[in-house]
This record gives structure tokens, C-alpha cells and sequence, in this order.
């Protein structure tokens, strides 16, 4: 009786899974992430043909850090959770089926932790999937060279702190949108706040750097990306936050975001705005 | 005691200005209740209550002494049929049901078990396969119907669970309805339809502009409505003379004969008295006298009495 909670929660999972994965109405998000998979792929073809390329290994790092940075962590996790995430309830009020989660006998934050895994690993499977294969990608022109530094050099280790990145950041965004999902009967409008505040982060004075959840993730990233002209002029600089606070506060906070979510579950009514 | 009887104390429900129901007091026993009254009235408001799928605004609310607060108690002993025509994307009959057993917590063989029986209980086994995106809207009634049902729910709360069905399958759900009644359990049900209602209900709550206006058996709230006078039919071999000689009582309002000469049609503001000058006539005149029944005690004319012409469907 005890793992009552545990079957609950992969029952949720499960049904969750089987809706989101493939599913019609999130054909844009895997789009969205095939995207840099096939940039890199379009990059290996051309430089492969060119016959020594023009640029060296650490260029392509620093093109990935740049791509990583501005548009994974940006673009396609931003939007590809709060695609994924904010749906799981709201998508739930729209299409008016919310109801038959809320006859079941679980609480609530139980079944907001079963949406949430849910929507995490589809966007582990996504995100994380498309990084590792946007990485291995982008330097296989070079050969034996990329070989050598992926299992002889930083490659992997590089690899390993996008992933781990990656991870963050749909944890991160997760918990947010999930809790836009919850209490805004647009989410859009949230998440255009959320990603203005996260986009603005390099701007912002030191203390507000620290109240979002780009700053953190930066942090960990493996290379650091300068901004560049003009808009360097008007980047703060801040110190990074080692890792041993970066990891666990994230965690934390989407923690916290989540307990939340839960509280405002437990609220929750059926009004379909009928 | 109370934990048979499903509760409202004093509830009222607001959406922002607009009432939902106010004041409401109700204790129903098991067997079928009927809500009944016209659009706007309540009916839904009062199940999402029950349900827990909606707070009141004010009052107390208990199903068989749990309140929906806790829907980890709550849905174990009540499935709810709502008039939501929406399902979950991507599922057939059989996941449909099938996966939210799940969330009941029940082993994989126990949930398959329950709904191969739910599924046969609707007569929607050789339709399980299919997506229910694809079944029409008596087959969309009947697996929702089936969902309700399949955690063998004490508590069986029903919001308009006859639209879009024909009749055969309504009569096969009349039927369920009454088995579940009859085995000790609280079936809610909501209809427009009165004659149905009249037919399935042990007892009705009549609902108008979120105001309870009668609860309880039939009978019993006909014979509180005092100002209309109660029709009783009487079949008998000499209606005309049986008019006559109760035409000079003060109670007898009003007595029409049937045109096939044989009934006696009478208004009355008193019944109990009706019946026993009746008895006497019956004794002195030698009248035959081959049924006496009350002509409006029937859900359809309490409802026209309490409530009026609107919304309702004969």
C-alpha cells in the first residue's frame, strides 16, 4: 500500500508518454530540434568536401558553444518546453479533458509529478538527443582528428557538460512552464515575459543576473561564448557560479516551482470557460 | 448513518456575480436520484460539487462521509459520467478505460480484467479496438458510461447519461441504472427528459435558478403542492353518477368524464378525504368501480406545478 503513489505516478507517466511522444500538435518541437542536427550535418558535408578546411577543431568547439548557447538554450528548449510542459495542463483545459484525471484517486501533486516526468523524458529524449547529435556532428570532417578528440581530448567531457545543460534546462523551464500551464489561461504571454527576462540576462545588473535560469546554465557551459558588437558594450560582467552551486540550486528552484504547481493543482477547477 | 448518505449543508456556489446554487441543503440515501430542472438551474453545478471538480463558495459537502476535497478517498467510491463530450487524443475504447484504472493503482491483469467487464456491461466490446475518435455520439455516451462504472463506484453520478442514445440502448442503460439502485447504491442522475426520469427515479430533486425546490419521492412532493389540487382518475361503470353525487362536496374543484364513458376525471384539494367518500359511495351505490390512481403524480406534472413549461422535455 505504501508504493500506491509510485504506481500512480507511472500510470500517469505512461499514459502521458504514449500522448506526448509523436503526437500531432508537437511536430513543430521536433522540428525545432532536428534543426541544429541538420546544420551541423549540412556543416560536415561542405567542409568534408572542401578537402582541409579552412578553419581549425577549436573553431568548430566555439561554433557549437555558439550554437549551443544562443540557439539551443534560447530557442529551441525555451520554446520546445514550453511547448511540451505548458500543454500538459493546459492542453488538458482546452481540449476538456482534464476532468478524468481530477475522478481519479490521486492527489494532485501526485499527478503534476507524473505530467512533469512525463514531459521531461520526452524532453530529455529530444533535446538531449539532438545535442549529442548536433556534437558528434559538427567536426566529423576532421577525421581521425575528431575521433582523437572526442575520446583522447576535452570532446567528451565537453559533450558531457552540454548534456548535462541540456538536462538543467529542461528541468529549468519545465517547472516553469508547467507552472505557467497551471495558472495562466494564456501561457503564451508568461513565457514571452520569461523569455525577454532570460534573453536580457548579459544586461542586467549582477544581482538580477541571478534570478533566472540562463545565468546558472552559462555557468556550466564548457566554452564560454563572448557576446559580440555592439551589443558587447553593454554586457555586465558577473563572475560565473561554480557548478557545486549552480547544479543544486537549479534543482532547488525548479523544486520549488513545482511544489507550487502542486499547491496550485490542488486549487484547480473544471471551467472550461463554458 | 450519514456515512450512507451523500450531504450538502447550507452550500452555495458563485462564478464571480453569477449564481450557481444558494442554500442548498440535501441529504440523499442511496437508490436513483433524479436531478431535475431547466437549463441554468444547477444540476451540473451540484454533481461538479459532489465530485470535488468544483470548491463551494460557502458550506459542507460529504459522500458517504468523505469529502471531495480528498479525491484520493472520494473517486474510490464515486464515478462520474460527465456531459463533457471530449476524450483524451490517440486512445481506443479499451485504453481509454484502461488507463485511467491505472491511476486507481491497480495491477495491469486486475485494470484489464475490470475493463473487459465495463466494456461488456455497454455492449461496447467489438467497438474496444477502435479510436473513440472515431465512434459516434451514442458510442461516445456509452464508453464514458463504461469508464464510470468500471472501478465498481458506490457513488454513481450520471449528468444527462441518456443524450445520444437509441433507444434500445437506452433502455439497456435504464436498466443498469435500476441494478445499481437496487444493489444499495447512490445513482445521480441529471436528465431533461421527464418522462425517463419519472420512470427510473426512487426520488427527484427539483432544481430551479440554483434554488432547490422540492426533494424527495414523487409522491410525496406532489402531495405538498398544496395549491394545485390533486387529479385522480377513476375507472369506474357510471362516472356521470358518481360526479353527481360528489359534485356537492366543498374539496371536489373540478370532474370531467372520459369520452369513452367510462372514466371520471377529479380535481381535489383533499385526496384523503376523496377517498374515503369514495369508499362510502362505492358501499351505497354499488358503483364498479375498476381503478383508482392519481392522474399528476408523476415527476413531468410536479415539475410543470413547481417549476413551469421551461426547459423541460416530455
Amino acid at each position: 500500500m505504501s508504493w500506491l503513489w509510485l504506481h500512480q505516478i507511472g500510470a500517469v507517466l505512461r499514459l502521458e508518454m504514449r500522448k506526448t511522444f509523436f503526437s500531432k500538435r508537437s511536430w513543430w518541437i521536433y522540428c525545432l530540434a532536428a534543426m541544429p542536427v541538420l546544420i551541423c550535418v549540412l556543416h560536415w558535408l561542405v567542409e568534408g568536401r572542401r578537402m582541409g578546411g579552412r578553419h581549425t577543431l577549436g573553431e568548430d568547439s566555439m561554433i557549437f558553444a555558439g550554437l549551443f548557447q544562443f540557439f539551443y538554450l534560447r530557442a529551441t528548449i525555451f520554446f520546445g518546453c514550453m511547448g511540451i510542459f505548458s500543454n500538459l495542463f493546459r492542453g488538458e483545459m482546452l481540449e476538456k479533458t482534464l476532468h478524468y484525471y481530477f475522478l481519479t484517486p490521486m492527489r494532485r501533486e501526485l499527478l503534476v509529478t507524473g505530467k512533469y516526468l512525463a514531459g521531461l523524458a520526452v524532453a530529455l529524449v529530444v533535446f538531449v538527443g539532438s545535442t549529442s547529435a548536433s556534437f558528434l556532428t559538427i567536426g566529423r570532417h576532421f577525421g581521425p582528428a575528431w575521433s582523437d578528440y572526442l575520446y583522447h581530448g576535452p570532446g567528451m567531457q565537453q559533450l558531457g557538460s552540454y548534456v548535462l545543460v541540456a538536462t538543467l534546462a529542461s528541468l529549468g523551464y519545465g517547472a516553469v512552464f508547467v507552472m505557467c500551464g497551471l495558472l495562466f489561461r494564456n501561457p503564451m504571454i508568461p513565457a514571452a515575459v520569461v523569455f525577454v527576462w532570460e534573453n536580457l540576462n548579459p544586461f542586467l545588473p549582477s544581482l538580477l543576473k541571478k534570478v533566472s535560469v540562463i545565468f546558472y546554465l552559462r555557468s556550466l557551459c564548457p566554452v564560454e561564448v563572448p557576446v559580440p558588437p555592439p551589443f558587447s558594450v553593454m554586457v555586465i560582467d558577473t563572475d560565473p557560479t561554480p557548478a557545486w552551486l549552480a547544479i543544486p540550486g537549479l534543482l532547488a528552484v525548479a523544486g520549488i516551482i513545482l511544489a507550487y504547481s502542486a499547491i496550485a493543482a490542488r486549487q484547480t477547477e473544471i471551467n472550461y470557460g463554458e | 448513518m450519514s456515512d450512507n448518505l451523500i450531504t450538502f449543508t447550507n452550500v452555495s456556489r458563485f462564478y464571480g456575480e453569477v449564481l450557481g446554487i444558494n442554500k442548498v441543503s440535501l441529504s440523499i440515501p442511496p437508490g436513483i436520484t433524479s436531478l431535475v430542472g431547466p437549463n441554468g438551474s444547477g444540476k451540473t453545478t451540484l454533481m461538479n460539487l459532489m465530485a470535488g471538480l468544483i470548491r463551494p463558495t460557502q458550506g459542507e459537502i460529504t459522500v458517504c462521509g468523505v469529502p471531495p476535497s480528498h479525491p484520493e478517498r472520494l473517486c474510490r467510491l464515486m464515478g462520474y459520467c460527465t456531459q463533457f463530450d471530449a476524450f483524451p487524443k490517440g486512445l481506443n475504447g479499451y485504453q481509454f478505460i484502461y488507463w485511467f484504472l491505472r491511476m486507481h493503482a491497480m495491477s495491469p491483469a486486475e485494470c484489464d480484467q475490470k475493463t473487459a467487464a465495463a466494456l461488456e456491461r455497454v455492449n461496447m466490446t467489438p467497438a474496444a479496438q477502435r479510436p473513440v475518435a472515431a465512434y459516434s455520439k451514442g458510442m461516445r455516451q456509452r464508453i464514458k458510461l463504461a469508464q464510470a462504472i468500471a472501478h465498481d463506484p458506490q457513488v454513481l453520478v450520471l449528468d444527462e447519461p441518456l443524450n445520444g442514445l437509441d433507444p434500445m440502448a437506452r433502455a439497456e442503460t435504464i436498466a443498469l441504472f435500476r441494478e445499481w439502485g437496487q444493489n444499495g447504491r447512490h445513482v445521480i442522475v441529471s436528465s431533461h427528459i421527464l418522462h425517463e426520469v419519472d420512470q427510473i427515479s426512487d426520488q427527484v430533486i427539483l432544481l430551479s435558478h440554483g434554488y432547490v425546490v422540492a426533494e424527495g419521492e414523487i409522491q410525496g412532493v406532489r402531495s405538498e403542492v398544496k395549491e394545485q389540487p390533486m387529479q385522480i382518475l377513476v375507472r369506474c361503470n357510471d362516472p356521470g353518477g358518481l360526479a353527481s353525487r360528489l359534485f356537492h362536496q366543498d374539496h371536489i374543484v373540478e370532474a370531467k368524464v372520459s369520452k369513452d364513458r367510462k372514466g371520471l376525471l377529479l380535481r381535489t384539494t383533499d385526496a384523503d378525504g376523496f377517498y374515503l367518500l369514495l369508499n362510502r359511495v362505492i358501499l351505497d351505490s354499488g358503483l364498479e368501480v375498476e381503478s383508482v390512481a392519481p392522474a399528476d403524480d408523476d415527476v413531468n406534472s410536479v415539475y410543470q406545478y413547481l417549476i413551469g413549461g421551461e426547459g423541460a422535455t416530455v
